[in-house]
């Protein structure tokens, strides 16, 4: 049993040897770096770092499983804007207690999850073209109902999820630590996880191999959306009110983690463990840009050419491998 | 002073991770002959091929094109050298016309003002010249696989050049349409062309090839005269021992009816198909492509929407709507299309071989990982598969490897009943001698197989019973001791 867990580990490091060392050099460089060297290796901002990209790896876990089973998800941002302001608004508009108002959000989540989930299986249109249009709506949603302004929401439960902590530990930590862990077990340990990489990997041989293509599509869809909606609990309590325009861009943040964690595009192959490092390289960088004071401007080409690298060295490694 | 070859390939070695593909390969073709290229899947042929081509760069070797050294470094370069390749799979634009498709690249007029008419024009003016009937004006989505088999060749013949290389471009066409292949072959050897031929078929060496080279793991093993060559001195040659027994197959008395089907119908292709299967036996399906045979299975197994007729599985009526359905009552089909309805390409051979049994060794959040490959080792010698490994690509399997895996991918559900749609099909000689040992063992033990195929020496050397299907309709059934290729060709076309 521990050689086979021994086991698991060296292969780990093995399949995803070139992301970590670039997230290693990422912080070795940060710790040597002037400017940066006294302030990032601090427990303060090594917590922070996680307490910011909580929400993303929510997203990239969900991405993950949407892109092995051959898909995307652009409406994932747009969900965290608009369960953050439904969870905002209950207590706020309501008077309803926030765990209602918790429950409310995933709700809103889910919901956006299912349709996206129903319109792809029942239909021939592509997720892309799907969940672009989700994507706009539930934005709109979120707009009207708040009217384009944030709902303040300033009590300490709301505060908890996103900014509380538990003992020592930042809430959004020990829920991402705990996400992550259901996310493993359900792609590694379940026959679902198996039937996401046939799908992915080819959806006709899948439905002559007695698996229920729509219903793995639709289950998946509706996962990643409720964790777009716990994503938006974390983040409308970090900033203590609901924003209509919380989560823009998030949806490409999450691609980004996946596809740097080595997750091929094209679907039936790629593996969570690849996706954790990838949410820590593009959080490591946002954070040591920050911390080197690069001009914000700036950062958005920096992060783009990063996440060509990394891309490019997975795709050489995999050539040299003859995969 | 040898003899001047149009084009001679020495000592050409190439690697891939972990596998040496080629090693000292040697080939020579004259000008005007049909040149063979045999061997089994995975024996190189393919891979040598594409070093001819430009696709690949050999580490070692040199290649000579009328005496001349050449250095084929690129497809650019391989035509520039005059050599042409009809790939086995199709690479045209569906979307495209085909005379589009056929000056892809090379389009008439300026780069920004391509003279449509003119192109078209000259497309129409090949294909007539070749008497394809074939409208240069059409997409070739609309175009049958036959036809756009022909439209390849065109296209590989319009560049001029004086080496084509047809890499099995019968599989998928109809005699007929063989027939007219063979005679634009011809056309061409007489005009100095000189054609490298890769085929399984061994008939139609014997009818289009001068000459063949045998290969085997990755090595040439010899050059023979076809006229004067045996085809069982071939055979052994590829394999590299004797073949005593291709078709293995003990006769015994059949048990009772375990499979009847009625007045089966999908309301499209299949229109009235009835047969029984008894235990022990297995049933043969002919019958020409398009006729229904496949399209019944599907309608069977759970796969057709709109599937009406009575089915009876040992006698109790059962309705099945869907393969896990089918599963239930133990019937496994092995589909046809192993690309595109059977392999997990990217993934490994054990993913591909336990899909049909997950409920085996995942339970309650945890994987059995001992169990899996026991069951992945189990099919992997039951079926004789050679993979380096059970974490091996499949995609990096031979064709015949890949089928065998397909196979016992069903054979782990453990059926009573086993559909196999073309089971031989892209799979080597080898492979199939050893895939026919396998069927027979398995209705000795009990087991009932339905096979269809379009391969007739097969059919008849291998089922108790032959149905015959033509336009959705079974037209007949034959004895195996009455089966002959001439009844099955009249019911198939009755």
């Amino acid at each position: 049993m521990t050689s086979r867990m021994k086991n698991s580990v060296v292969k780990y490091f093995k399949d995803n040897i070139g992301i970590i060392i670039a997230l290693l050099l990422m912080c070795v460089f940060l710790v040597i770096f002037p400017t940066t060297r006294t302030t990032f290796l601090t427990p303060k901002n090594v917590f922070n770092i996680l307490r910011q990209n909580a929400s993303n790896l929510f997203l990239a876990t969900g991405m993950t499983m949407v892109i092995i089973l051959g898909g995307i998800e652009l409406s994932v941002g747009s969900v965290i804007a608009l369960s953050g302001c439904v969870a905002a608004g209950c207590v706020v508009n309501l008077g309803l207690p926030e765990i209602v108002g918790f429950a409310a959000a995933i709700g809103v989540g889910a919901l956006v999850g299912m349709f996206n989930g129903f319109v792809i299986c029942k239909t021939n249109i592509p997720p892309f073209i799907v969940t672009l249009a989700s994507m706009n709506i539930a934005k709109g949603i979120a707009l009207v109902y708040t009217q384009g302004a944030p709902i303040r929401c300033m009590t300490d439960a709301f505060k908890f999820p996103g900014a509380g902590y538990i003992g020592p530990v930042p809430t959004p930590v020990v829920l991402m630590i705990a996400i992550f862990i259901i996310a493993v077990l359900i792609v590694n340990r379940t026959q679902l996880g198996r039937h996401i990489y046939a799908v992915g990997g080819n959806a006709q041989a899948a439905q002559f191999s007695g698996i229920n293509v729509q219903k793995v599509k639709f289950i998946v869809y509706t996962y990643t959306g409720i964790m777009s909606g716990i994503a938006g609990i974390i983040v409308a309590s970090r900033l203590y009110s609901g924003q209509p325009t919380a989560g823009d861009g998030a949806e490409m943040d999450a691609i980004a983690a996946v596809v740097v964690g080595g997750t091929s595009m094209s679907g039936g192959s790629g593996r969570l463990g690849g996706t954790l490092i990838g949410v820590l390289i593009i959080g490591v960088l946002n954070n040591g840009l920050n911390l080197m004071g690069v001009d914000s401007n700036w950062q958005y080409i920096v992060k783009g050419v990063v996440i060509l690298l990394a891309v490019y060295v997975d795709f050489i490694r995999n050539r040299k491998a003859g995969r | 002073m040898s003899e001047q070859y149009l084009l001679e390939m020495k000592g050409i070695s190439k690697s891939f991770p972990g596998v040496k593909a080629l090693q000292n390969v040697g080939l020579q073709l004259r000008a005007g002959e049909v040149h063979a290229l045999l061997g089994e899947n995975g024996a190189g042929k393919s891979t040598l091929i594409k070093v001819l081509g430009g696709i690949y760069h050999a580490e070692e070797g040199e290649i000579y094109v009328e005496g001349q050294k050449v250095r084929i470094d690129s497809v650019a370069a391989a035509r520039l050298a005059g050599v042409s390749i009809v790939h086995q799979e199709l690479v045209l634009v569906p979307y495209m016309t085909v005379a589009e498709n056929i000056f892809l690249g090379r389009e008439p007029g300026s780069r920004f003002n391509i003279h449509r008419a003119k192109m078209t024009e000259e497309a129409q003016k090949l294909l007539d010249a070749y008497e394809m009937n074939i409208d240069a004006d059409a997409l070739v989505e609309q175009l049958t696989i036959a036809q756009q088999q022909m439209v390849e060749i065109v296209k590989a013949i319009s560049f001029q050049s004086k080496i084509l290389v047809m890499d099995e471009p019968t599989s998928s066409i109809s005699d007929k349409e063989v027939g007219f292949l063979f005679e634009t072959m011809r056309m061409l050897t007489k005009k100095g062309v000189g054609i490298i031929y890769i085929s399984h078929k061994m008939s139609e060496l014997e009818e289009i090839c001068d000459r063949v080279t045998v290969m085997r793991d990755g090595q040439t093993v010899g050059t023979r005269e076809v006229k004067t060559t045996k085809k069982d001195d071939l055979i052994a040659l590829m394999v590299g021992r004797e073949l005593t027994n291709y078709y293995t197959r003990d006769y015994q008395e059949p048990g009772e009816v375990i499979l009847k089907c009625e007045h089966i119908s999908d309301g499209k292709m299949v229109k009235d198909a009835s047969f029984e299967l008894r235990k022990g036996e297995i049933i043969g399906f002919a019958g020409l492509v398009g006729a229904g045979r496949s399209e019944t299975m599907k309608a069977i197994f759970g796969l057709t929407p709109h599937m009406t007729g009575d089915v009876y599985v040992n006698g109790q009526k059962v309705h099945i709507r869907t393969p896990v359905e089918a599963l239930k009552y133990r019937i496994a089909l092995v589909p046809e299309s192993r690309k595109e309805e059977g392999l997990y390409r990217v993934q490994s051979v054990r993913f591909n071989s336990t899909i049909e049994v997950l409920g085996q060794f995942i339970r309650n959040l945890r994987v059995d990982v001992k169990k899996e490959e026991e069951i992945t080792q189990k099919y992997i010698d039951l079926m004789a598969t050679k993979t380096p490994s059970q974490e091996q690509i499949i995609g990096n399997l031979s064709g015949g490897n890949q089928q065998k895996v397909m196979i016992g991918r069903w054979l782990a559900t453990d059926p009573q009943i086993l559909i196999l749609d073309e089971p031989t099909r892209g799979v080597d000689v080898g492979a199939k001698a050893e895939i026919y040992a396998i069927m027979n063992e398995l209705v000795k033990k009990g087991m009932s197989i339905i096979m269809i195929s379009s391969e007739l020496p097969e059919i008849i050397n291998m089922s108790d019973r032959v149905y015959v299907m033509n336009e959705g309709r079974v037209t007949g059934c034959l004895d195996h001791e009455s089966v002959t290729q001439e009844a099955i060709m009249q019911l198939a076309a009755k």
